[in-house]
Formats: structure tokens, sequence, C-alpha cells
């Protein structure tokens, strides 16, 4: 004889750092447990269904869609939100190149574009040096509404160049 | 939208996860999730309980064969892009599998959640067909294999019974004289494609064609195979590309509005996936693996 399993679960998940316990309903995507649960609404919702990319998180170091994972599957993992990318040092480079490139309007898109594009920057698979068309590639699954995307394009571009050296490779 | 209340388990092992999913016809297991949490968020799937089987790492390891690159069901896409055996052995699926969905995407999604998947669309479903792989199914009943033309029956309708999980992918090794081309056309990269064409190219010393394998995406409920056994010791020419790939982007029905827009793209897609495998048989280590 079977038991029925559980609806509901304790899950225990490092989030930026902080190792977390919490008891949640099996069904709650891992986007709504950082926003409702721990209040981390950097973390921001779009289309809910993988598309606008604006609930990109890391979960193990690795770029995820926060609405396409459910919280329990995070049990025993890491999770770094928008909140946590003062870790990288590319973050600080990249939030400074948005500013000056005009890389954001509205800002609704930018949490998830910046998780982006510091996993981009810091990717030892990423062709080097970057070009504006592999950036595009690589942040084809954030969708951004205002800006036309060359202001981000051109930020991204601005950061992966080490200060000092010649100007942004796009031309 | 959120998913329906749901159950969730994580099994510690591929015995437990069979055993789980023989016990709940209305379960469902979840690899990368990366499928069936859209599914579930747009109330398209509302199964009683999810087995999460993401975690089980002896389904996350590739073993290089004799003549076979054999991949476990839970190896992720992103893997399949960036693994150099993998790209060494298969470049035909390690070139695919750029083309799904985007990093986040591919950092989760898994090839045994694809092909379970079965989505016509979806790349990793086409490229197991033209490279005439081999699905090693389980379930608590036994084991038994699946040929990947044998796998995809209809629209997100494969060949496994409800208790049946896809554990292992066998795939035959690129050889030289080999030489492999993939295109995919969609209206921005990550997409779903609007069509997309791979191919496998074999030729004999003598630079004669020996075996020609084409498949294409979009153009039915499931990924067609093509093979032109007429081409058999004809010499390769972009004249033969464009008859082949007129012939078989004719033979599609694919369920859109424009169907004339859609036998376009295929067959461009196609013309195109052939030359550039007969451009990578010719190239100086083209045929692939050099041993």
């Amino acid at each position: 004889m079977r038991t029925d399993p559980p609806a509901t679960l304790s899950i225990a998940v490092t989030v930026n750092g902080k190792q977390i316990v919490r008891t949640v309903a099996a069904r709650l995507t891992l986007a709504d447990f950082l926003r409702d649960e721990l209040g981390l609404t950097g973390t921001h919702l779009g289309c809910e269904h993988g598309v606008c990319g604006a609930c990109t998180v890391f979960v193990e170091g690795r770029s995820a869609r926060a609405c396409l994972m459910l919280a329990a599957q995070t049990d025993g993992l890491r999770v770094d939100t928008v909140e946590g990318l003062d870790q990288f040092e590319e973050a600080d480079r990249l939030r400074q190149a948005f500013a000056e490139r005009g890389g954001l309007q509205c800002g609704f898109c930018t949490p998830g574009f910046l998780v982006a594009a510091v996993e981009l920057l810091r990717d030892p698979d990423a062709e080097k040096p970057l070009t504006a068309d592999s950036v595009r590639e690589a942040l084809s699954g954030n969708i951004c509404r205002c800006t036309g995307y060359q202001g981000i394009v051109a930020a991204v571009l601005d950061a992966a160049t080490p200060a000092g050296s010649a100007d942004s490779a796009e031309s | 939208m959120k998913p329906a209340a749901v159950c969730y388990q994580r099994p510690d092992s591929v015995a437990e996860a069979l055993e789980l999913l023989a016990q709940d016809a209305e379960a469902k297991l979840m690899a990368g999730g990366q499928s069936l949490i859209t599914l579930m968020n747009l109330r398209l799937a509302r199964p009683s309980s999810v087995i999460d089987i993401g975690r089980l790492a002896e389904l996350n390891r590739v073993f290089d064969d004799t003549d076979d690159l054999v991949l476990g069901a839970l190896v992720t896409h992103r893997t399949v892009e960036t693994d150099p055996l993998i790209a060494a052995r298969a470049p035909l699926l390690a070139d695919a599998a750029r083309y799904i969905g985007h990093v986040a995407i591919r950092n989760r999604g898994t090839i045994g959640g694809s092909v379970a998947h079965a989505d016509p669309a979806a790349e990793i479903p086409l490229a197991t067909v033209v490279l005439g792989a081999t699905f090693h199914v389980e379930s608590v009943s036994g084991r038994r294999t699946v040929a990947a033309e044998e796998m995809f029956v209809s629209l997100y309708t494969n060949a496994l019974a409800a208790d049946e999980m896809v554990t292992w992918i066998s795939i035959p090794a690129i050889k030289p004289g080999q030489g492999w081309g993939f295109v995919e056309f969609a209206h921005q990269h990550g997409d779903y494609g609007l069509a997309g064409a791979g191919c496998l190219l074999t030729v004999d010393p003598d630079g004669r064609i020996a075996a020609v394998r084409a498949g294409v995406l979009s153009m039915a409920d499931r990924p067609l195979l093509f093979v032109a056994d007429d081409a058999v010791g004809k010499m390769p020419s972009a004249q033969l590309w464009r008859t082949l790939a007129d012939r078989w982007a004719d033979a599609c029905e694919p369920a859109v509005e424009d169907t004339d827009y859609a036998r376009r793209l295929c067959r461009a897609a196609l013309a195109d996936a052939l030359a550039d495998a007969h451009r990578r048989v010719n190239a100086p280590g083209g045929g692939g693996h050099a041993d």
C-alpha cells in the first residue's frame, strides 16, 4: 500500500549566500518563492512561461528561468538572484555600462538581462572576444520592449572590454 | 498563470523513479522541466504528481563506445552544445542543440526530456532520427530499445508506454567519409523553428554518394525522415541537392496557414544542409572523428 505523495514539503535553499528553510507547496514556482516568500522582488515575472527572461536567476551557478522551476526543485541547491550579483565583479561594470549606454528605460527586463549578461561574461564556453552578434544571440532569451536592444548590446560589449583597453568592440 | 495543485516526489534512483511512475498513471516524470512546467503554468498539463528525476546523476553521463556515443537521458542541451567529445563524435547533434531555446533553457533542458516531449518543432528528435539513434527505455517490467524512427508517433506523442522512461540514447558516431548539415529558420534565434533540416551524407572514397539521410522539423506532426536510395552511386552536385530538396519539401504537409511559404523555407533548409554536409565531407578532417 503506497502513501500519497506530499503536496507540501520542507526545503532548504541557499539564496544569495543565506541558508533558508521553508515549507512550501509543491506547485510553488521558484519565482513566486523568491518574490512572495522571501521578498526578493528584483526577480521580475513577465510571461510566466519561459519566453521573456525577466525572471532569470542563477541556480547552482547557471542561469535558469525562475518561472520554469518549482521551488521544491531547489532543495539543497544554491540560488543567486539579481540582488546577489555583487559577488561577481562583472556586475558593477555591467550596471555602470547599462546606465551610460541607455541599456534600460522602464527597467522591468533589466534584472534578467543582468543575470544573463553576467553569465555570458563569465562563460568559459563563450567565444571571446564577444561581438555584437554573439551578444545578441546569447541574450536572445531576454525581451526588452523599450530600448530596441542597441543600448543593451553596447553596454554588454563595454563591460566585456577591460577598462583601459581600446573602446568597445562594436563599431 | 501558475501550476495547478500538484504533488512532488524526488526519487534517488532510476529504479525508484520507475516504481513511482508505475503506481500513478497521472504522474509525470520531470527532468529539466523546461517543457513540462511551461505546460503546467498554462494549465495545459495537470499531472497529479511530478516525479523529479532531474538530479539522478547516473543518467547525466556520456560514454564514448567503439561505434556509438552513449548519452544519459539527463545530459543537458547546454552540455550537448559545448562538450568537445560530443562535438567530435556527434557534431550534428551538438550543432542542433545550439538552436534549442536560449542559454537559460539549455542549462536545464535535457535530451531525454526533449524525446519524451516529442514536439515536432524540436531539434533533438530531428537529430536523433537523422542520425539513426537508438533509445534505451525502462519500466518496472523490463527494458527495451526503440529506434528513433519508431519513437515519434504524432504531436507530443511518442512510442513509450505510460510507465516507461528513456534512460540512455545511443548515437552512431560520425565516420570518415561522412559530412553533416543542420539549418534552421526562425523569427529570431531560439524561437520555434519555422523550418529546419538536418542531413547526414556518406560518400565513397571515389567521391560517389553512398548514403543520404535528411530530416525536417515543423513540417508534420513529427520529425520526418527522408532517405535517397536513388542518389546512391551518383556524384554530389548542387543540382542533385536542389532536386532532393524539391522532392522532399513537396512531400511535407506543414500544419500552417501558408503551406507554400513553409515549404519554401523547408526547401532552402534542405538544400543548404545538404550542401553543408558535402562541404564538410570534403573539408580536411571534415569527416568528423579523426582516428
